[in-house]
């Protein structure tokens, strides 16, 4: 089994930390990985993406030109990586990051409005998590238990008392995300 | 899970392992795409355990000659950087070449010529290989694939750089250095002691003992005829190294009709062309070579004989390509295939120049 994954987004989104993440969770479960960021000079504001793909075989090359799963966070990165999503593949997108315009009607369209449930929960750096828990709903390819060991390596021991709020956030994730194609 | 499994960038994983392998020194400066070699040293303060001495330098020039002033006096010290601070490095590797020195180097290359950009590129080919400084010298030059070689090239590199008094480089690029994989690290050992080192290395400079002569370390020779036979010494040197410090990977080889080459980081992505091409039934196979010099040019000239075609696969211009025709001789068609300035090619444009270039040919 192999998931070849890229997520898009703003710098600031928590794009990379969320691949971070999601790497480090993959590891827990003994699966192969690899994270490549793009490292350009994004700051906050700017476009970012990082491709993790987790595999139970080694992993040849880290880059790639096409995707089983792209997670869209905003409407520039759905027009850099609408078409790369391999047919039948899956593309997760927020519903405030992007104002439709998907044209793809060969793959599977998940939507979770994880900005208006990080508003609600009065945390916006609950974003990813929230985008995380929807992908993990999709595409179950780790455990849970092992999310939470990922985030116990990926966060520096300060950050560790937040462990709890960000698996909150992954279930709500699971709860909101919604199939629209 | 095996704890010592670590997931870390490939410039993390450079540091963490000149840590553990006993290096005595590291003296940087920092550029992008590689500050993290020097950032993960200044973390883990291995002055405090170790021993080991982290010094950002005032510039790559003044950490160079650092390094040279730490390998003349025996010790294992190395500095990194990425392809214009490399640039300024040429002069101090060159004496540390002429004056029989081991060091080890890391470039993390980026697009140039000039400031260029900071994305990957593998460029300075030429450059590591070629010269790069002035005279007749060679760099032993490791071309790491994964972040697991980033770790393991540390010790390999410093072990090769003291077995034949040379300086060696590990020539990665900007993929290698800012991707994260898992990694194993190697196990601590600890720093040589002075009374090893001088063991180990009779000529260095630890201060002068009652009844000895002065050690003195220089690349300057005035008597034309002493600096041949210190020329002749030098070249017999790098026929050994080629003798017997060949590496280099197969991959499908075995049944293979046509042939990539590849190094670094495009030999990561050729990896997954080869996985395409089979599928469609494309006899490919990829030749990787670890070391860049000395380079495979034997098991590449065997191949000659095999294959129909090869196909050399590089971030850059057309560099390697010269080395790949120079082992086959005009037996096979050989090409080339890239992207510059930082822009990396994807598998499938990579099998679309394959089949456009060599195989429909």
């Amino acid at each position: 089994m192999k998931q070849e994954i890229i997520i898009a987004g703003f710098g600031g989104q928590g794009v990379l930390s969320m691949g971070k993440i999601l790497a480090y969770s993959g590891l827990m479960e003994g699966k192969e990985v690899s994270w490549m960021p793009s490292y350009g000079p994004e700051q906050r504001g700017g476009t970012a993406n990082v491709t993790v793909i987790l595999s139970d075989e080694p992993i040849s090359s880290p880059i790639l030109n096409e995707y089983d799963i792209a997670i869209i966070l905003n409407q520039p990165s759905l027009e850099k990586f609408e078409d790369k999503v391999k047919p039948g593949g899956i593309l997760l997108f927020d519903g405030y990051g992007i104002h439709g315009g998907i044209k793809r009607k060969d793959i599977e369209i998940y939507q979770v409005d994880a900005m208006d449930a990080a508003t609600e929960m009065k945390n916006e750096k609950a974003f990813n998590m929230l985008i995380l828990g929807g992908l993990l709903k999709i595409a179950p390819m780790v455990e849970i238990e092992n999310v939470i060991l990922g985030l116990k390596k990926s966060l520096p021991e300060r950050h560790h008392k937040l462990i709890p709020m960000n698996i909150e956030a992954i279930r709500r994730g699971m709860e909101i995300v919604q199939k629209i194609i | 899970m095996n704890e010592d499994i670590k997931l870390m960038k490939g410039n993390e994983a450079v540091a963490h392992a000149a840590i553990r392998y006993g290096a005595d020194g590291y003296f940087g400066y920092p550029i992008t795409p590689q500050s993290e070699i020097l950032e993960t040293l200044m973390a883990e303060k291995p002055w405090e355990t170790t021993g080991m001495v982290v010094l950002q330098a005032e510039s790559e020039v003044a950490a160079i000659n650092m390094v040279y002033g730490g390998a003349g006096s025996g010790k294992r010290v190395m500095t990194s950087s990425s392809s214009p601070g490399i640039s300024l490095k040429q002069e101090g590797i060159s004496y540390i070449a002429g004056a029989d020195l081991p060091c080890l180097i890391v470039n993390i290359m980026r697009g140039g010529p000039g400031l260029g950009t900071i994305q990957p590129s593998q460029a300075d080919y030429f450059q590591t290989v070629k010269g790069g400084g002035h005279g007749d010298y060679r760099l032993i030059t490791l071309a790491p694939s994964s972040v697991q070689e980033m770790a393991d090239f540390v010790e390999l590199g410093f072990d090769l750089a003291f077995q034949y008094s040379n300086p060696c480089m590990i020539l990665a690029d900007g993929i290698i250095g800012q991707m994260m994989e898992k990694v194993v690290l190697p196990p601590f050992r600890p720093r040589k002691t002075d009374e090893e080192i001088r063991a180990e290395s009779p000529w260095a400079t630890q201060g002068k003992r009652k009844g000895e002569a002065p050690h003195i370390i220089t690349s300057l020779e005035l008597d034309p005829a002493k600096m041949e036979e210190n020329n002749i010494r030098f070249q017999k040197k790098y026929k050994k190294i080629e003798d017997n410090e060949i590496r280099y990977q197969e991959y499908e080889c075995e049944d293979a009709e046509y042939l990539l080459v590849a190094f670094g980081s495009a030999a990561r992505i050729c990896q997954k062309v080869v996985e395409v091409a089979r599928a469609e039934g494309i006899r490919l196979g990829l030749l990787r070579p670890i070391t860049l010099w000395p380079f495979p040019a034997p098991v590449l000239s065997e191949y000659a004989n095999k294959v129909k075609g090869m196909l050399s696969v590089e971030l850059n211009a057309g560099q390697m390509v010269e080395d790949v025709r120079l082992a086959v001789n005009g037996r096979v068609k050989v090409e080339h295939f890239g992207r510059l300035g930082g822009i990396v090619f994807t598998p499938d444009e990579v099998l679309q120049a394959l089949k456009e270039k060599i195989i429909t040919q």
